[in-house]
Parts: structure tokens; sequence; C-alpha cells
């Protein structure tokens, strides 16, 4: 499909078990593979998704990746506190922090970062999509940082919600707007 | 070209292993392992195989073992401490000459140990998975499209050389999603003349044991077994270089750990090191010849293993004194970064006298 004209990405998502936080990877690793790049999505999983914090490292390249455990994100997407906490050093100067500020009140100073802070859970949850906090920050992610070309992400989207969840697939490119033009 | 899809390396494994013409599985759940099993739960009654979870992974092992003795494409997964428990059976497969495909999705141990990715069964794969005189080859991907590769291969060297053959991956690369193109679905499968079919009156029996109580000819079956040991070892050694023409620090890394330090690697041709990666993909056999053929330019080897330092020793026995051979590892789950990786290029780089 569409020629990979986007650098390379090495994005980390984080928040509690149950927030979306690993199909919202999902997503952004379908990208990749509609874009015909070279893509990697790791889970954390184990006890640390069950109540305590889940996260996943997404890397999206032109090369062959090589380590697919981030350590160094270009781009973290932060759906509460502990998660912001745990990954905000790691965070590469120059890199991305898109954070939910639902949930995250504090965010630390970091100059060398830049930083988007949006209501993400409140916005989907006043538009009647209720859990789609995860897609509204990948919304806004692709606002602040194209990624992808802009019908691959939808592609993306339509890759990923199931067919027996069709009813879904409008809801979550209604998230994604609104993530976009938040 | 087939499409390409986005997968799980454990789900991977587990179609792949379909399309190798796999129609019986057993196993017992464990974590990492869990979505090749819930995989084939759903997989297998749909194209008329059997999927069946075991009372334990012993009987797992047993059911690969009796499917097999008919001349069944048939094979069990699970994680470290389960491994250990199919032990015995894996022998008693060795033994009978069967063949077989076991998946170990690696955690870290000993005892029940943790659940975080690991390659501390390098030991157990490759010397002794069970008791006797015995080896299996033992195939180590380090991608999700190497998991499908891996174990389509894995089937037709079992029936090839009448062997169980192990394909040891990891909690990284069982967990993970990435880019796969699966193989195409077998349409025939080889002939096994010597399985228990059934004769209805028309042959001689055929009989699958591994009891032989006369010392001599045990021993003789040993021997014959051993000559298929060294056919193996010839052809079957497969291995990737990566930068490794005129490398100085030769990095020794299989599977998850092979791709930290590929990173590695780069980074440190980016800083003048001449080093590369010889990634083994046999583990069993070990690719000695691709050692043999570093040796002519390494000055020292550095083996990077998710362990305690196990395959360094197969390193050494290529290697044979003729090189410095040095080890990196992080145990119990954890997973090396690519900044250690490079320190301990650096380490061995000096110690080598190329830095």
């Amino acid at each position: 499909m569409a020629e990979t004209t986007y650098p390379d990405r090495k994005i980390v998502l984080a928040g509690f078990g149950g927030q979306g936080v690993l199909f919202a990877g999902k997503v952004i690793a379908y990208t990749g593979l509609i874009g015909n790049r070279e893509v990697s999505w790791l889970p954390s999983y184990g006890p640390e998704m069950r109540g305590g914090t889940a996260n996943c490292s997404v890397s999206l390249a032109s090369d062959p990746i090589g380590s697919p455990l981030i350590t160094a994100p270009d781009v973290l997407i932060a759906m509460n506190q502990p998660s912001l906490d745990k990954f905000i050093d790691a965070v590469v100067p120059g890199g991305l922090i898109i954070a939910d500020s639902t949930l995250v009140q504090n965010i630390p100073e970091r100059s060398d970062v830049t930083v988007k802070a949006i209501p993400a859970a409140d916005i989907a949850e006043k538009a009647g999509l209720k859990g789609l906090g995860n897609i509204v920050l990948v919304g806004a992610l692709f606002a602040a940082d194209p990624f992808c070309d802009p019908e691959v992400l939808t592609a993306a989207i339509e890759k990923c919600v199931p067919a027996r969840k069709a009813a879904m697939l409008d809801k979550n490119k209604q998230a994604l707007s609104l993530g976009i033009e938040a | 070209m087939a499409e390409k899809v986005l997968m799980k390396g454990n789900e991977a494994l587990a179609e792949s292993a379909l399309r190798a013409g796999c129609r019986f599985f057993f196993g017992y759940p464990i974590t990492p392992q869990t979505e090749l099993a819930a995989y084939m739960s759903k997989r297998m009654p749909k194209i008329g195989g059997t999927y069946l979870q075991a009372e334990s992974e012993i009987a797992a092992i047993n059911m690969v073992y009796g499917a097999a003795s008919a001349g069944a494409r048939a094979m069990t997964s699970s994680s470290s401490p389960g491994i250990s428990l199919k032990g015995e059976g894996i022998s008693y497969m060795a033994g009978s000459d069967l063949p077989g495909v076991i998946i170990n999705v690696q955690r870290g141990g000993p005892g029940l140990g943790g659940i975080q990715p690991s390659q501390s069964d390098y030991w157990q794969a490759t010397r002794a998975t069970g008791h006797g005189d015995f080896f299996m080859p033992v195939l180590a991907p380090s991608t999700v499209q190497e998991m499908a590769d891996c174990v389509y291969r894995a089937f037709d060297l079992a029936d090839e050389y009448r062997t169980p053959v192990m394909v040891l991956a990891d909690g990284m690369l069982g967990q993970m999603m990435e880019p796969v193109v699966l193989p195409e679905p077998k349409e025939s499968l080889p002939e096994k003349p010597w399985a228990t079919t059934g004769h209805k009156g028309k042959r001689a029996h055929n009989i699958v044991n591994s009891l032989y109580l006369t010392a001599d000819a045990l021993e003789k079956l040993n021997i014959e077994r051993f000559k298929r040991y060294e056919v193996i070892r010839e052809k079957e050694q497969r291995s990737e270089s990566f930068m490794l023409d005129d490398a100085e620090i030769v990095v020794v890394a299989f599977g998850a750990s092979s791709r930290v330090a590929r990173s590695a690697v780069v980074a440190a041709r980016e800083e003048g090191i001449k080093v590369g990666l010889l990634r083994p993909i046999t583990l069993w056999p070990f690719p000695t010849k691709a050692i043999e053929g570093a040796l002519s330019h390494a000055k020292a080897f550095l083996s990077v293993e998710m362990n305690m330092g196990q395959m360094v020793d197969d390193v050494r026995l290529a290697v044979n004194g003729r090189a410095a051979v040095d080890f990196y590892g992080r145990t119990g789950g954890v997973i090396p970064t690519p900044e250690e990786v490079l320190s301990a290029i650096k380490d061995s780089a000096k110690r080598g006298g190329v830095l």
C-alpha cells in the first residue's frame, strides 16, 4: 500500500490493565504492517497486567528491528500516573509524551521533551465512547507526530476491530477523530 | 507472495504446525506458551484434528509418543518447568526412534522460577532433556517469522531422521507480534512404513519400543543412532551471519538475546569496532562450521545469553582454545539491554587487544 516516508518510531504505551493499551499498541503496529514497514509489538504479560500496570513496546522501522523491548522510547503514551512516573525518565531527549490528564494529574518537569496532556478518557466518555480513551490518545499522537498516512491509520483500525464487533468500528473511528482534534 | 499478517509468536508456532500437517496436539497450560494451546484448541477441531488438554505434561508427551507411533504428525508444547516433566517421554521417543515436535517457550528457572523470558534451558535442550545416550535437533527462532519457519522445518527433520525435534523459543518471542508470511499447507506427508497402523495379516507387525534387555543389542542400536546423529551434524547446521566478514569480535547469540545483540553490534560498528554477530539457528547440531569460518578473523568471541552462561560451553568447545571466549548474560527473566551488550563488546575488544 503506502510507501514508507515516515521516521522510525519506538513507542511505549502504558496504563492500568483493562484501559486498552495493548489494543492501542496493536492499532499502531498494524499501521506498520499495512505501510510495509518493519514492526514489532511486545506486551508485558503475567501478574503485572492484573491490577498493576500493563504496557507494550511498539517499534516501527525501515530496517529489521533488533530488541523489541524498548528501553529508550521516542514516544510515551501514559494512561495513568504510575505509568508516567515509571517511564518518563526513559523518554529520549526531543521525545514526545502523550498523557491522559483524566488520570495523570502530576507531570514532572522535563524541558527536553514535548508533553501533550489531554483528558482522553473524559473526552471519550462525554462523546458516548466510554472506554475508548486509548484510541483518543492514538489520535492525539497522530496529530502531534504523524507516524503514517491517514488512510493507513483508518485501515489499521478496521483491521483491529473484529468482525463480530462491527458496531465498535464507527465508535473507534470517532474516538480517533476526537483525538486528532483534541 | 502469500499475505503478510501480524501474529503473536505463539500463534505463529501453532498455525505453522497445522500447515506442516500436525493433526494431534497434546498440551497442558503454562505461561508464557498458553496462546499456542488456545490457538490449537480453536483451530484443530475445524480441520479434523485432535486437540487434547491432558491431565499433566507427562500424559501429554506420552500421547505424542502414541500418535507418533501410529505415524501421525504430533506435537506438544510447554514452558520450562513443564519440559522437565516431559523429559522422560522425550527420552522414550528418542529410544524408540519416534518423530515428534516439542516446543519450549522458555521462562526463568530453576524450579517454578518466574514467567518472564529466559534461555536457561539451553543445556537441558542440547545435552540432557531426558536420560540416556541421545541427542535431538534443537531449532532456535529469533523472529515471529522464524517461529513459523522453524516449526515447519521441525516436522520434516523429525520424520527424515526419526527423532524428536525441539523448537526452543522464549517468552518474548512467544508473546510478541510481528509480521509473518505463513508457509503453504503441506499437501503430502512422508510414508512411514515402520508405523504401528495395523498389519491386517498382510505383513509382519511393526514394533515401537525402547526396552532392550540385552546389552549388546542396545549398544548396537545406540551406535547406529549416533551414526544418524553424525549425518545430522554434517548436514543440518544452520546459522545466520551479520556483519561477520571482517569481525575481530564475534558475538554469538540465539533467539531473543540475538536481537538485543544485533542492536548492540550495529551501535558498536558505528563506533568503529569490527564486530559481527553469529546467530545459531540450530543449537544442536551447534554450528561449529560457522565458528570455524569466523576463526580466520576473530580475536575474541562473546556469547550473549539470557542465562548464567550455557551456550558459551559450545562456543568454547568449537573455538578449542584458538581465541578468547567471553560471556555476558542476564538471568531470571531479565532481558539484557543493547547498551549493556555494547559495553560487554567493548570489554571483549579491550581484552582481545582490538580496542
